[in-house]
């Protein structure tokens, strides 16, 4: 009885996608980001490298997932700053991602539904000032449905207010802020590292770790214990990641 | 002298014509007027009004018609034939004074000097060739074809009486043909061959040959009209052939053995011996499907039924044709003589009759049935040839890439045709110019790696307080938006030159892009215009432009 129901329940979820850094698989419930599901990403304040921060990790992400050939992720958003080379430099090259301008938010959420029911993209993201908790479950049930994930970009409507405030039904909810990286031995400007925190998940606890931001396939990484070493292979478990809390 | 009370003494048209200033010819080069000065002493424009038709009904003053392109002059037109120009159509006044086809040019010239020479445009001839005889496909004959490089064939049987006869579709022909500009000869005969022959040497406007009165009618005529080879009326010529008669009594084993079969042929398909069937161009008609209503309909469901049974005759007509649809149009006629047009459009060929009403069902809420719609139709103005594929391998089931075009249609109908894109790369090293927007189903190409921000401005703006060491060191310190920033770490200069292939005020602009890292970990895209050693290729301004992640 309690197997059937747990085999129901691994049969709605889709195909995992580890994060390939091992305390963030260890501490998500599944060992990684649901392929079928919502998840929420926003910027730890409304500053714009924060904003930009949220947005790579979110690009990352997408990258990932469509990183099948010949599939592509579709982004939708209603005002267009982002800037495609950059987006090239997370993994989503131009022939991966399709992108979407609605006029409203609500137009934008109808169009993600449309595409997440479709089932023939690796990935949604929207960027989204609004949306309630219905939009959430309407969101979660066709990225259900159609086997597709579903990012969604939350922007910051007030200045100090998170939007993550908002209540939804979202399978995890990311908060991405900057932080100032590792000094280089030599002049110049290193690899970015952002404080990604787990605002919360279905199935597990809530953590922060101090990552490396995405590199050019998308990928996250441990910092270095040093400025100047690379991480030994096998202890990746153990050194300087922070305080699950 | 003008009436009116404008005559007052000493009025300049009142002086003699060389009374006011001496004629500019006259005058020694240093002293004329300058063509500024010239220009303001252009005479006044003549009266707007005076062109106009007076009301009466008679025509205005002084609008002149225009003139004729050609036809005044004696024309020829002429085309480059290996290193000779070759007289290839002469008007009626250049025949009347012994310029023909195939003459060389020069020679005409030196016959007739007053000569206008038109080149030879055989493309556009034949296009309109073509057009005429889609429209004879049309209008007239359902067989129509062209033929040779000045004629067309229509054959007539059964069709000339829905025109009133042969005698009277023969001048309407020539009618029709005159007001677009030409003049034709026309002649209707029971063959192709014959007909052929004598609408161009019969020599009368319009020739009709009672039935069975080909042979007679063909007897005068050079043997040139028989459409023979080159070769084979060169050995006529050897022969002292001449006219279509000789060749009558000749038999007929030596006459193919010395003109070739192909002249025999033409003889008797000319005759009516050989039947000699016309290829005829067949007009392009947009697949439709139609259905007329028992009962006038305002239901979505039934709307939506009907669409459905619409397309499914569609369909079925473009399979038989191997078309696929990229636009649809509904009309939808209703009781009081409104109509409402419903359009989709497709991102790739289509006939799926599911996509297509999922994409129609996006759209009926905008039908107004008003007090009911009485017929639909469903045309397909944009098709485009849709083959089936083979498939790579069916057997192969682990991965085949998932077809976007359905997708695409769909979210189209909910949110524009424009609301879906893909960028591309143009090949241009300003930023902001290095993107393009491509199709939703374009393969678009990808930038070069060197590093780019995530989030641009739309336009970059001015920093302050910027304290930086020239020429190529990132700033130490820099205002934006009201806050200040202390730089910890930075990258460049990334030289961007300006393409002065687009602006000239580009010519010697100078970017230096510097990628740098403030304290708090922010990542900016900063500039400088000007690379600080030379003064025009900047002012030394500093911009923002982008943030990394």
């Amino acid at each position: 009885m309690l197997r059937a129901a747990v085999a129901r329940v691994a049969a709605s979820r889709g195909p995992v996608l580890p994060f390939g850094v091992g305390p963030v698989d260890h501490l998500l419930a599944g060992g990684g980001l649901d392929g079928a599901g919502l998840h929420e990403v926003t910027g730890a304040s409304a500053s714009w490298s924060d904003d930009a921060a949220a947005t790579l990790f979110a690009a990352g992400i997408a990258s990932r997932f469509a990183a099948a050939p010949d599939v592509s992720a579709l982004w939708a958003l209603t005002r267009f700053d982002l800037y495609a080379p950059g987006l090239e430099q997370a993994g989503l090259g131009p022939d991966r991602v399709l992108y979407a301008q609605g006029r409203t938010d609500k137009e934008l959420l109808a169009l993600c539904e449309d595409a997440l029911r479709d089932g023939s993209l690796a990935c949604v993201v929207a960027e989204v000032k609004a949306a309630d908790q219905t939009a959430t479950r309407r969101l979660q049930l066709a990225a259900s449905e159609g086997n597709t994930p579903m990012i969604l970009y939350r922007r910051y409507r007030r200045y100090g207010q998170c939007p993550l405030a908002d209540p939804s039904l979202a399978m995890t909810r990311w908060r991405i802020g900057t932080l100032s990286s590792g000094r280089l031995a030599s002049p110049g400007v290193g690899r970015g590292r952002w404080n990604v925190e787990l605002v919360r998940q279905r199935g597990g606890p809530p953590f922060s770790l101090e990552l490396e931001a995405c590199d050019d396939q998308g990928r996250l990484a441990l910092p270095a214990a040093t400025a100047d070493r690379a991480v030994a292979p096998g202890r990746t478990d153990t050194v300087a990641f922070g305080h699950a809390a | 002298m003008p009436r009116g009370g404008g005559w007052r003494p000493g009025a300049r048209w009142a002086q003699g014509t060389h009374s006011g200033e001496p004629s500019l010819d006259a005058l020694p080069a240093h002293q004329r007027p300058t063509m500024r000065e010239l220009g303001r002493r252009s005479e006044a424009a003549a009266p707007v009004f005076r062109a106009l038709r007076s009301d009466d009904g008679t025509s205005g003053g002084i609008a002149a018609p225009l003139p004729p392109l050609w036809g005044l002059r004696p024309t020829i037109v002429v085309a480059r034939t290996g290193q000779r120009d070759l007289v290839t159509a002469a008007c009626a006044a250049a025949l009347d004074l012994g310029l023909v086809p195939g003459m060389a040019a020069a020679h005409a010239r030196a016959l007739v000097s007053d000569l206008d020479l038109l080149d030879a445009a055989p493309d556009a001839d034949r296009a309109w060739l073509d057009r005429l005889a889609l429209h004879a496909a049309r209008c007239w004959t359902p067989t129509a074809a062209v033929s040779g490089t000045d004629g067309l064939w229509l054959d007539l049987s059964g069709t000339t009486h829905l025109f009133g006869g042969e005698e009277r579709f023969a001048a309407r022909l020539l009618g029709f043909l005159r007001r677009l500009g030409f003049t034709a000869r026309v002649a209707i005969a029971g063959t192709p061959g014959a007909a052929h022959a004598l609408a161009r040497y019969g020599g009368a406007g319009v020739r009709i040959l009672p039935e069975g009165g080909e042979s007679e009618a063909l007897a005068p005529l050079p043997l040139a009209a028989l459409r023979l080879a080159p070769e084979a009326l060169a050995a006529a010529a050897r022969f002292g052939i001449e006219r279509i008669a000789d060749l009558y009594p000749m038999p007929r084993g030596p006459l193919a053995r010395r003109l070739g079969r192909g002249a025999v042929e033409r003889l008797d398909q000319a005759r009516g011996f050989v039947p000699e069937p016309i290829v005829p161009v067949v007009p392009f008609d947009m697949p439709e499907a139609r259905r007329s209503l028992l009962e006038p309909i305002g239901t979505a469901e039934a709307i939506e039924q009907v669409i459905a049974d619409l397309l499914g005759d569609l369909v079925l007509a473009l399979r038989e044709r191997s078309l696929g649809v990229r636009s649809l149009v509904l009309r939808c006629d209703r009781l009081d003589m409104g109509a409402q047009f419903v359009t989709v459009g497709t991102a790739r060929a289509t006939r799926d009759a599911k996509h297509l009403l999922r994409l129609f069902r996006l759209r009926i809420d905008r039908i107004e049935p008003g007090l009911g719609i009485e017929t639909m139709v469903l045309a397909a103005p944009q098709v485009e040839a849709l083959a089936p594929e083979a498939i790579a391998a069916v057997l192969d089931t682990a991965r085949q890439a998932p077809d976007l075009a359905p997708l695409v249609d769909a979210l189209a109908g909910r949110a524009g045709d424009a609301a879906l894109f893909r960028l591309s790369a143009i090949e241009s090293d300003v930023p902001e110019r290095a993107i393009s927007r491509a199709g939703p189903l374009a393969q678009p190409a990808g930038w070069p790696v060197w590093p780019r921000p995530i989030r641009m401005l739309a336009r970059p703006e001015a920093l302050s307080g910027v304290v930086a060491l020239l020429p190529d060191h990132p700033p130490r310190r820099f205002a934006w938006r009201g806050r200040s920033y202390a730089v910890v770490a930075g990258d460049g200069p990334e030289r961007i030159h300006g393409e002065w292939w687009r602006r000239p005020g580009e010519m010697w602009a100078v970017r230096d892009y510097f990628r740098v890292e403030a304290t708090s970990g922010e990542r900016f895209w900063l500039f400088r215009r000007g690379d600080a050693i030379t003064d025009k290729t900047g002012d030394l301004s500093w911009y923002m432009h982008g943030v990394f992640g």
